[in-house]
């Protein structure tokens, strides 16, 4: 097996307005691919891992950036950097779990070119996809991670379907805590999706993170007024401070209506192939006040279903600590 | 404090403004006319044999130059690491290159070539290769020993239940293959008022260098120059022409900056020698770029333990007796003698009045082990650290004092041969410490805030920091400038620099007279040791020593030569050789040196002393004639062990909830003798504390059994601690008392800088778990939360290289 790490010959448009980005993405389709800050894309390429035929870079789009105020929400370019994210006073004042999660991502550098679309459609970590294996993911037809034997220390306890690798996105936790919704924009105009149904498990999609469709590009998110300054938590627990991945990361927006939670949106990353949403923590939160009372109360039903590999049935406790958190620290 | 006019004062050494500023080169960055991109294929099998390789593809392919293959390499013989090999052992063997016109096309080539392994049995875990009817990892055995009764491969397999007491915590029974004791181990046990056995896995972790073990070669006039990655200089020379098959004479090496090595680029390696080879080939220039995953292939780890661990204390607190039996994992060339160097660091820290050492080093298909900063030291520190705390809470015993108890002295000896050490204040440096780190008050730690809970840790590191017998060069120029020449590695300590300073101490010259020649056998270098081990301080500030005296003593002949009477009448100082009873009579340096071309001989070089090595002499030679030559070995007294000693403390703040903590604070305590370079000295004690943290918390090898596949082959994945993880400010302190044996009182310290901190991490945690002791680096945040949880770990006992 060679190693590789020089960017192979691949062509590169760069596009100043949205309508020649989705030209492009249409005609190139799956041939195409879609560059943000390019994180994730220079790793896949010089890896020599994944291949494309052409880049369509969407950083020079003036349309895909920036932090709107909407009337009903805000709306986020999808090319706006995680760094204008973790800054900006809006997010802050208003959404500020998502802000939060995005000052967890990667390294300060990284987020500094980094971009929320890319962050939030970027691919799996599995070890043994990324090292180019013929895994399912890959297209082949076996797992090397949910194998007697496989190192699957960083996988998933939820959702597996043949496939067991988990969401890497900080920031996409944040985005079904908040209900954003997605704007997935192709040549035929847009489509708008849950945050929730954006992400794909393994059983929908095997080869995709996401519901995005060949030729359609993430152009923006929109959070909705309705969970503006609310109570929300995040955390993120990873091997180191910076870099790392999480473990088990946690996002959550509570409604409290009179002191007692209303609604509640509580999802856990790390876990699954998608934001995994804790249900039964949330229907069991209404009428509750927050505090490590609920806490202790609703923190077994966290991991109610889940099916820990071989070497992750640490993420079990640790997912229900991380409710507790959510639920015990103030906002 | 000295009142030395260099040894002890910060000065800048002339390569950090290259660093700062992005001009330092590194051998990544040398080209030349003509020059052509190599890149190697390495093996996709854990274990194989190359049964074909078709390169065909590549026959139509434009920009392809060549390729070169084991067959036209020397061969090596089991176990060494190959340059190429037709029999990969692990996965990233290195087993062909491809040369192109550019990178790219080197990369396609790597693509399209079709190379058929027939596949053999591997190993990842030494327990896997131990148990009867497991795989060896190599066709030859599953062990190799070295020792000096002779060298070779063995195949030694324990029964199942062997290796089940083994991993339930029990005194292994299966056979050993390496062993040495001293005292009545039996007798210090009886007199053992406790008595600690414990199991303990360190798992192994690749170094990776931040350069990659890049190199680029050409041959010119029957030389070949390389430029390339290397911890030391002169030292490299006669391992380079061994794998060159040429003479040293025939060899410039240029290695002005170096990306790290920590162990990994001591001497010369095959990676180097490779693209001198394919440059012979193919008659161009070639640069071979590593990756980083190649990096992480063949840029070495660190040995893996598999141990067991039983000592016992008087109700003293003393150590009475250990009795420790290590399992290396020595990976598949057999490098890397880590279990004995653990057990002597034992005998030298804890100083057990008895002890014993079993060894057994068994060979696995992963990465090439190497010496990485403290090899078998700071692993042993890290199992120790613990052990310790827990026999002062059952004899209680403050934690601080049990470590005064059993420090090194100057009276202490140490390994097997229980030699004496030429000084060691170990008491010294634990007071230093647990006063700047105000252990009397952070032992009264405060109560559980929420779900944190603080620990406080100390630890100790030591590694053996000194060698002797090396050659000085100094130079003195009719412009009055004084040349030190210094065959020490520049592999970021500064020591390249800060160990010629005695030769300017002793020359009483100006720092800004100065010129540092390093970095290229076209500097003329004297003969130097290896940039490891901790010991070029030590060794080095002698070798300079000794030339400068040579230099000092050729002024004064040259001076009464000149102005008349016996050299004794003279003196030196203001770069002035004159006479003590009139100092208006004298001369300069400058004129000295020219008066020395005249008088010719040993004055400037035609002639050399018999004692110093080839390298040197040639050295000599090529300057001869250019200005006044202080040439001399180290033939200065040395007996016994030089020590390297450090001391840490550690405060940390661990989250029972999630398994992360934070450290507080962090003081390190060098032992190192005299303090030559201050901010260098700071430099080495930080950067040991954060490979500790790493160590203690972070990095370690994972390997999927089923497969050999390694799972952390890149940088990000290797989890080296960043300056997030690690504490804002990381204090320091030296105890600063000079060792008799080196002529400014300097031992060295890099390798116990980090030792300390690994300790002092693990040290903590067991402290914050109320005493709950892992046996195991890394500790990781998964480990805590199951042990809080009350849940079993994910893997087996005495498990490695996993998760």
């Amino acid at each position: 097996m060679a190693s590789f790490d020089v960017m192979p010959h691949i062509e590169l448009y760069k596009p100043t307005e949205l309508a020649d980005a989705l030209e492009l993405a249409d005609r190139l389709g799956p041939r195409g691919w879609l560059l943000g800050g390019g994180q994730d894309t220079y790793g896949w390429f010089k890896d020599r891992a994944k291949n494309a035929e052409a880049m369509i870079d969407l950083n020079g789009i003036e349309a895909l950036h920036g932090i709107r105020e909407t009337a009903d929400g805000i709306e986020i370019g999808a090319a706006t950097t995680l760094r204008e994210i973790v800054r900006d006073p809006l997010l802050n004042e208003r959404f500020a779990v998502l802000p939060a999660a995005a000052a967890r991502v990667a390294s300060p550098q990284i987020r500094n070119v980094g971009t929320l679309g890319g962050n939030l459609v970027q691919d799996t970590r599995c070890w043994y996809y990324r090292r180019g294996l013929a895994c399912y993911r890959a297209g082949g037809n076996l797992c090397y991670a949910d194998s007697p034997q496989g190192m699957n220390r960083e996988h998933c306890v939820f959702g597996a379907s043949r496939c067991v690798a988990v969401s890497p996105s900080d920031t996409a936790t944040a985005m079904v805590a908040l209900d954003a919704t997605m704007v997935a924009t192709s040549v035929d105009g847009e489509r708008l999706i849950p945050a929730g149904r954006f992400f794909a498990l393994p059983e929908t999609h095997i080869t995709r993170m996401t519901t995005l469709e060949p030729g359609e590009i993430l152009t923006a998110v929109r959070l909705p007024a309705r969970w503006a300054g609310k109570r929300f938590y995040f955390e993120k627990v990873a091997d180191r401070d910076v870099w790392d991945f999480a473990l088990v990361s946690i996002a959550a927006a509570f409604d409290l209506d009179g002191g007692n939670i209303g609604d509640a949106r509580v999802v856990c990353g790390g876990v699954a192939a998608v934001p995994w949403r804790l249900r039964e923590v949330e229907r069991a939160l209404r009428g509750r006040a927050p505090g490590a009372d609920t806490g202790e109360a609703v923190a077994a039903l966290a991991t109610r279903g889940a099916r820990p590999l071989n070497y992750n049935h640490f993420k079990l406790p640790l997912m229900e600590n991380l409710v507790r958190r959510a639920l015990r620290e103030p906002a | 404090m000295s009142d030395y006019k260099h040894i002890g004062k910060d000065f800048t050494p002339p390569d950090v403004v290259g660093k700062v500023t992005g001009k330092a080169r590194y051998a990544e960055d040398f080209r030349a006319d003509g020059m052509v991109y190599a890149r190697v294929y390495t093996s996709p099998m854990a274990h194989g044999r190359v049964v074909n390789i078709d390169t065909s593809a590549l026959d139509d392919m434009p920009g392809i130059i060549g390729i070169i293959t084991a067959d036209d390499v020397p061969a090596v013989e089991a176990p060494g690491a190959a340059m190429l090999t037709n029999l990969p052992v692990y996965i990233g063997d290195p087993i062909l290159a491809v040369a192109a016109e550019d990178e790219t096309t080197a990369e396609n080539a790597l693509a399209a070539i079709r190379v058929d392994i027939e596949p053999l049995p591997f190993a990842v875990d030494p327990l896997d290769s131990l148990v009867e009817g497991g795989p060896d990892a190599r066709e030859e055995g599953n062990v190799y020993v070295r020792s000096r009764e002779g060298s070779g491969f063995r195949r030694i397999k324990w029964t199942p239940e062997q290796i089940d007491e083994f991993r339930a915590g029990r005194e292994p029974t299966g056979e050993h293959a390496a062993e040495w004791e001293y005292g009545d181990v039996e007798q210090g046990f009886a007199a053992a008022e406790v008595i600690y056995e414990e199991p303990f896995v360190t798992v192994g972790y690749a170094h990776m260098s931040m350069e990659p073990r890049t190199a680029m070669a050409y041959w010119e006039n029957g030389k070949c120059h390389l430029y390339a990655s290397s911890q030391s200089q002169s030292f490299w020379m006669p391992g380079l022409a061994r794998l060159l098959e040429i003479d040293m004479a025939d060899i410039v090496l240029i290695s002005e900056n170096t990306g790290g090595g920590f162990g990994s680029k001591i001497g010369a390696y095959p990676m180097a020698a490779l693209p001198a080879w394919f440059s012979k080939k193919i008659g161009r220039p070639v640069q071979l770029r590593i990756t980083r995953e190649q990096e992480y292939y063949v840029g070495s780890a660190r040995v893996g333990f598999q141990g067991w661990m039983k000592i016992g204390f008087a109700a003293n607190g003393r150590v009475t007796a250990s009795d420790v039996f290590i399992v290396e994992d020595i990976g598949p060339n057999a490098t890397g003698g880590d279990g004995s160097s653990a057990a002597g660091a034992v005998s030298l820290v804890y100083d057990p009045e008895a002890m014993r050492f079993r060894g057994l080093p068994v060979l696995t298909n992963t990465t090439p082990r190497g010496a990485q900063r403290g090899p078998g030291q700071n692993q042993i520190a890290a199992v120790m650290a613990p052990i310790m705390d827990r026999a002062a809470r059952d004899l209680g015993i403050d934690r601080v004092e049990i470590r005064r108890i059993n420090a090194a002295n100057n009276a202490t000896t140490v390994y097997e041969d229980q030699e004496p050490v030429t000084s060691a204040y170990m008491k010294e440096a634990l007071d230093m410490g647990a006063e700047m780190f105000d252990w009397e008050r952070r032992k009264q730690k405060p109560a559980k805030n929420g779900s944190k809970v603080r620990g406080i840790g100390i630890g100790q590191g030591y590694h053996s920091a000194g060698a002797n017998g090396y050659d000085g060069l100094v130079r003195i120029t009719p412009d009055g400038k004084i040349h030190l020449h210094s065959g020490v590695g520049n592999l970021g300590t500064y020591s390249y620099a800060s160990t010629v300073r005695s030769a300017a101490e002793v020359l009483k010259c100006d720092w800004e007279d100065c010129v540092i020649h390093h970095g290229t056998t076209e500097a003329h270098l004297p003969w130097s040791s290896y940039q490891a081990g901790s010991n070029t301080s030590f060794t080095h500030q002698r070798a300079n020593y000794v030339a400068a005296l040579d230099a000092v003593d050729k002024l004064k002949q040259v001076a009464a030569r000149m102005l008349g009477g016996s050299p004794d009448d003279f003196d030196i100082d203001g770069k002035r050789v004159f006479a003590v009873a009139n100092p208006s009579r004298g001369m300069s340096y400058a004129d000295a040196a020219a008066h020395a071309i005249s008088l010719g001989g040993t004055f400037s070089g035609q002639e050399v002393p018999e004692d110093i090595h080839e390298v040197t002499r040639r050295s000599v030679e090529n300057l001869a004639g250019s200005g006044l030559v202080g040439v001399a070995k180290d033939n200065l007294r040395k007996e016994g062990v030089v020590p390297g000693l450090a001391v840490a403390f550690a405060e940390i703040e661990l989250d029972l909830e999630t398994g992360k903590y934070q450290i507080l604070d962090y003081v390190g305590i060098a032992e190192c003798g005299t303090v030559v370079h201050p901010q260098g000295l700071a430099a080495q004690m930080k950067g040991g504390a954060v490979w500790g943290m790493g160590m203690a918390g972070l990095e370690r090898h994972v390997y999927d059994p089923q497969n050999g596949l390694p799972a952390g082959v890149g940088y990000y994945q290797c989890r080296i601690p960043t300056y997030l993880d690690t504490p804002s400010e990381i204090r320091t302190g030296a105890v600063d008392l000079p060792d008799p044996q080196s002529p400014f009182g300097a031992r060295g310290i890099g390798e116990p800088a980090m030792g300390c901190s690994v300790a002092a991490i693990t040290s903590a945690i067991a402290d914050a778990l109320d005493g709950h002791v892992f046996n195991r680096t890394p500790v990781s945040a998964d480990m805590i939360v199951n042990h809080v949880a009350g849940r079993e770990q994910s893997f087996v006992a005495l498990q490695t290289n996993n998760f």
